[in-house]
């Protein structure tokens, strides 16, 4: 399969590969996917006082598409509200690394981790709303 | 310096052997004459050397010529001995078993077969890949006519034993057939000894060309099959089409050196996997998939697990390898072979498949081990079940969002 150049970028040089303490108070988590469907990511975000999302990292097991989705949307989220960041769309992502149609699957996987570690992050907080991480995606 | 990529995918097709290449071109330019033109020495000519051709395919697994008919491919000898015996014998009953680690020409063709009425029962096997044989028994019936069983599995390697596969279907009068193209010129086939009434070969999987292949048709005791492809009669009947000279005298000069050099061959692929095999069994979590003792000297398939393969692939891309079988590579979906075996999911999308073969190097072995020790290092940093493994959490008792 031929990969964008982009992707190729993303998958050769992530960005913001790591792990923050998931029990830390400023720490949103998202985990989502399934080792079954063959990727799962996992994306957390620290976010500060006024709720601006400082930092970002991630880990993902999967194919390179999903690899790269990750890395970019760590690198959008950055100097977003929690707001901002829920508002982050699939297409967008899926637009921005050129996925084929077989991987689009990915790009919603990512906006699924974001809006994942918002959720997360705001339950600790008492914001309330649990998020459903994982919505059914149609086959290809 | 190793040339990059370096090519460990000898089960999906060989180069063509320069030897190969030699003995085909004449056949291409001056020595162009159909083999069934009898009225002129240009019909002559290519018709000697098909027989001839025919002679060397037959002498590498002890058959009498008369019993090589010349296909495609082994997609085509699959199809011709499936449907032909199916439908000749479907006066005498109308089921037939198969495995469910075939390859995708043998499954694809038993599913027509049961769209026309026929009933196919796909056996499980074994966690190392190979058939329970009392299981094998157990599903003949009395109006089972057919048993395809693969001789070397294309994905894992794994040798099924059709010499006891063989005593059985003889014993019960059910034809048997045996996918033999990742067996030739790879593994001792005698068909004077085997009971097999019916065997495919393929010229691409033994350093000859693409596009060409055979079906072994029994004389003694007698298989009869029904016709796939109509027209001129060549072939006694049973595969009509002009036969392609230059491909069929590169088969037969493959055999031909197959026959040759095969044990000496074996012996030194063997050595490679071994140390293949050694070279990154010092990686934690690496899994064998399938039995290592009865399987072929060049394959090598393993499961490095919290890596997912398709990124494996794109990180080890120097190496030109595959994951599953080069078939379903583009499918998102693990291997079924693996999910045979009852690999869970994790491995099952973990596997890579590198199989060896006679233009392989021992530096490019070294050369695969260090880069895939370097590589899978990477990509477990970057895997979260790599991390929640680490921490020991143990990933069966995950509650996964299934999506």
């Amino acid at each position: 399969m031929a990969y964008s150049e982009k992707v190729l970028d993303h998958y050769e040089n992530p960005r913001n590969v790591g792990s923050f303490d998931k029990d830390s108070a400023d720490i949103g988590t998202g985990m989502v996917g399934a080792p079954a469907c063959g990727d799962v990511m996992k994306l957390q975000i620290r976010v500060n006082d006024q709720g601006v999302i400082e930092d970002a990292k991630f880990k993902t097991y999967g194919c390179g598409s999903a690899i790269a989705s990750s890395s970019l949307v760590t690198e959008w989220v950055k100097g977003k509200t929690l707001d901002e960041a829920m508002a982050l769309k699939n297409t967008q992502i899926a637009e921005e690394l050129a996925l084929p149609p077989v991987k689009i699957h990915c790009s919603i996987l990512a906006e699924d981790a974001i809006k994942a570690a918002v959720a997360d992050y705001k339950q600790k907080h008492g914001a309330g709303g649990e998020y459903v991480a994982c919505q059914p995606v149609e086959e290809n | 310096m190793v040339k990059t990529p370096i090519y460990l995918d000898y089960s999906a097709t060989t180069p063509v052997d320069p030897r190969v290449a030699d003995k085909m071109i004449p056949y291409l330019t001056e020595k162009f004459g159909n083999p069934a033109s009898r009225s002129h020495s240009f019909g002559w000519e290519a018709d000697k050397a098909v027989e001839e051709a025919r002679e060397q395919v037959a002498a590498l697994v002890n058959a009498d010529p008369k019993e090589i008919i010349w296909t495609s491919g082994a997609t085509e000898s699959n199809n011709l001995a499936l449907k032909g015996a199916a439908h000749f014998y479907s006066g005498k009953g109308k089921h037939l078993i198969t495995v469910k680690t075939e390859h995708k020409a043998v499954l694809d063709t038993c599913r027509e077969l049961e769209r026309q009425g026929f009933e196919v029962t796909y056996l499980g096997v074994k966690e190392d890949g190979l058939i329970d044989i009392e299981e094998f028994k157990a599903a003949i019936r009395p109006d089972t006519i057919l048993a395809s069983v693969m001789f070397v599995n294309n994905e894992i390697g794994v040798i099924q034993d059709i010499p006891q596969l063989g005593e059985i279907c003889r014993s019960k009068g059910v034809i048997f057939h045996v996918d033999s193209a990742q067996a030739a010129g790879k593994v001792d086939i005698d068909l004077a000894k085997l009971k097999v009434d019916l065997m495919s070969f393929s010229g691409h999987k033994v350093y000859g060309p693409k596009g060409i292949g055979a079906l072994y048709v029994r004389r003694k005791p007698r298989v009869r099959l029904e016709a796939q492809m109509h027209g001129g009669g060549h072939e006694r009947g049973m595969r009509s089409g002009t036969l392609p000279t230059h491909q069929i005298v590169g088969m037969g000069e493959a055999f031909a050196i197959a026959k040759r050099e095969m044990h000496a061959e074996n012996e030194r692929i063997r050595m490679l996997r071994d140390k293949l095999f050694k070279g990154v069994s010092d990686i934690e979590e690496v899994h064998l998939n399938g039995d290592m003792e009865s399987r072929i000297a060049g394959n090598l398939n393993v499961s490095f697990n919290f890596v997912e393969g398709e990124s494996l692939i794109m990180a080890i891309k120097d190496l030109a390898v595959s994951s599953g079988s080069a078939c379903t590579s583009a499918s998102l979906e693990p291997s079924y072979v693996l999910k045979a075996l009852g690999r869970n999911d994790e491995l099952a999308h973990s596997s890579i498949r590198f199989t060896i073969g006679r233009f392989t190097t021992e530096e490019e072995i070294d050369y695969a081990v260090k880069l895939l020790h370097e590589k899978i290092g990477k990509l477990r940093e970057m895997s979260p079940l790599w991390e929640m493994y680490k921490d020991g959490i143990d990933l069966d008792t995950v509650q996964w969002a299934a999506h």
